[in-house]
């Protein structure tokens, strides 16, 4: 049994309209507990950067946003995440219509090994859309910026595109269903620095429509794309929590927890 | 001088040695390097030679194998042609009238793959899906060798089941049905063949990337939309070279047509009848007393080789599928 943590935390309250109200959310994966009651706002068409040194369960963080954790055998989540007055967690709310809504793009790229046109079709096709698809893929792939590099070979497989160009097929393939949030899980690792530049681009103009969330190893990243960050520890007992929540440019430049300036600084992590 | 603790000493100075020792202690170490590297490289010699032998006996089995058929299967094209081989309706080698078409013992033999098929198809590719993605990990582990046991039975065994009881059980709701027929040899032919579907098709399901099911999770698809539309695609090929493996196993299994689907080469396309399959047709000769070099005797060559192409012809297909399912992800 660990003693409730008494210390004052730095979370700041996002003004304006949230897109999601996360409360005092736990994830067990089996008997370890991963992360410990985290609560914050993720406020609307904004980036929110989650930083932290690895292990520190920011992934895990990410991942109850939009009810994955649910795929994976052994995970249990408690708390609440509210999404306009609706909890995510209900037991009435269909899953499959939390991730219609919010969408998801993983570390590495992962297209199916279908043709470019079919992976961007894909989440057409399984929530039924009965209007012109191929007008939707179109958008979608200008939408991520793709559209010029691939219209000429719509059915070429995905798999032969470059690493960049992967990974901006995956984030057309999350904006053709138009969900209303993207959460990100270090969608820049696997690439190199000019595609890296290109996806943080296209982030600060997807920020204009969507909700973005973004989880990133790389601090530069995110002081160069995100309005907030979130920076999160595991203690000694290897449970994350959050430590500090503030506007990205006030967190970078005054950090108000100690441990906060020793991560930003280089000290830890 | 105070050194701190933890830093080494100087070298003490080598010891004065004469130009002429230094030469011969080197020389010595030289002379000792290549005696064990002779060593080294003779006992290599002598692994690569035993692998090599390893080796060689299979080839030479296939080789032998293959020269025995040809040579045998040349002799009896030189008494009947390839026409009549291929076009003649019947197949009576050992009676006094003789004819020597194969047709009746093909179409007995696909007849009772495709009836096999039909049951290890949906229902291997069914069990597959299971294991791989509905069953919690740890159950799947406990039952994909009980399911293994089913292949691990003798064939003989299942040919007495399809005889002694499959057969009285569908006669039941099939009162024409012969006591050898095709259809109880096809279904337990089926049964036998279904866990080398099951379990390569898992194996091929198991293969896809964790990340995509999360990529089409993440869009809002279904459990089922994401084995149905991802998985299954995505191992297709897998999937596709076990069901031929499958096939060339029902092509060339003996016991279960032998016991159970009865000895008699009649060209028909009714299930419900006793037919004679091709492996059936060999074990028949081989057990009787046709003396050697005889064209009775020579015809289970010719039967042989039939059979041995149509195996190879499936196996090097499920090969190219494999090998293409293994370019996706590699």
């Amino acid at each position: 049994m660990s003693a409730p943590t008494t210390e004052r935390r730095h979370i700041v309250v996002p003004p304006g309209q949230p897109a999601l109200r996360v409360e005092t959310l736990s994830v067990w994966y089996g008997t370890r507990q991963a992360i410990r009651e985290i609560s914050m706002v993720i406020p609307e068409r904004s980036i929110t950067a989650i930083i932290g040194p690895s292990g520190c369960g920011k992934s895990t963080l990410l991942r109850a946003f939009n009810r994955m954790h649910d795929t994976t055998p052994g995970a249990r989540v408690e708390g609440k995440v509210w999404r306009n007055g609706i909890d995510l967690y209900a037991p009435d709310t269909d899953p499959v219509w939390v991730r219609r809504q919010i969408g998801m793009i993983f570390q590495r790229p992962n297209p199916f090994p279908k043709s470019i046109f079919e992976n961007v079709a894909f989440g057409l096709r399984v929530n039924g859309y009965r209007g012109d698809v191929a007008a939707r893929v179109e958008q979608a792939l200008r939408a991520a910026a793709l559209w010029d590099e691939v219209k000429d070979k719509l059915d070429a497989s995905a798999l032969a595109l470059s690493g960049g160009q992967q990974q901006r097929l995956c984030i057309a393939r999350a904006l053709a269903i138009e969900p209303q949030i993207l959460l990100m899980d270090e969608p820049c690792s696997a690439l190199d620095p000019v595609a890296t530049m290109r996806i943080e681009d296209l982030m600060r103009e997807l920020a204009k429509s969507y909700t973005i969330v973004i989880v990133t190893h790389n601090m530069q990243q995110a002081s160069r794309v995100s309005d907030y960050t979130a920076f999160m520890l595991a203690g000694e007992d290897r449970i994350g929590e959050l430590i500090e929540y503030a506007p990205t440019r006030e967190m970078f430049i005054r950090p108000r927890d100690r441990r906060t300036e020793d991560y930003i600084t280089g000290r830890i992590g | 001088m105070e050194r701190a603790p933890g830093i080494p000493q100087p070298v003490e100075a080598l010891p004065a040695v004469s130009l002429a020792e230094r030469r011969e202690r080197i020389q010595r170490v030289l002379r000792g390097d290549l005696a064990e590297d002779r060593r080294r490289r003779l006992r290599e010699r002598l692994i690569t030679g035993w692998l090599f032998l390893a080796a060689a006996i299979s080839v030479l089995t296939t080789a032998g194998i293959i020269y025995t058929l040809s040579i045998e299967t040349i002799h009896f094209f030189q008494r009947v042609s390839l026409v009549e081989f291929f076009t003649d309706t019947q197949w009576t080698p050992l009676f006094a009238e003789k004819h020597f078409g194969i047709a009746p013992l093909a179409v007995a033999t696909l007849l009772v793959s495709s009836i096999a098929m039909l049951v290890a198809l949906p229902l291997g590719l069914l069990a597959a899906i299971g294991l791989a993605e509905y069953l919690p990990p740890r159950l799947a582990r406990l039952i994909k060798p009980i399911l293994e046991i089913l292949a691990g039975v003798p064939t003989v065994v299942y040919g007495y089941f399809a005889l002694l009881f499959v057969t009285p059980l569908l006669q039941r709701f099939i009162p024409n049905l012969q006591v050898f027929n095709v259809l109880s040899a096809g279904l337990v032919m089926g049964i036998m063949i279904l866990p080398l579907v099951a379990s390569l098709s898992q194996d091929a399901m198991l293969a896809v990337p964790q990340s995509l099911r999360e990529a089409a999770y993440a869009l809002g698809a279904t459990k089922l939309e994401v084995v149905w539309r991802v998985v299954v695609p995505a191992s297709l090929s897998g999937i596709v070279a076990s069901f031929i493996l499958a096939v060339s196993r029902a092509v060339g299994e003996t016991m279960i047509v032998v016991i159970a689907m009865g000895n008699t080469p009649r060209l028909s396309f009714n299930p419900l009848e006793q037919m004679q399959a091709m492996t059936a047709y060999i074990v028949q000769v081989s057990l009787g007393d046709t003396p050697h070099g005889t064209l009775e005797y020579q015809t289970i060559f010719a039967v042989g080789t039939t059979l041995f192409l149509i195996t190879m012809g499936l196996n090097l297909l499920s090969f190219r599928f494999l090998r293409r399912f293994r370019e996706i992800y590699q």
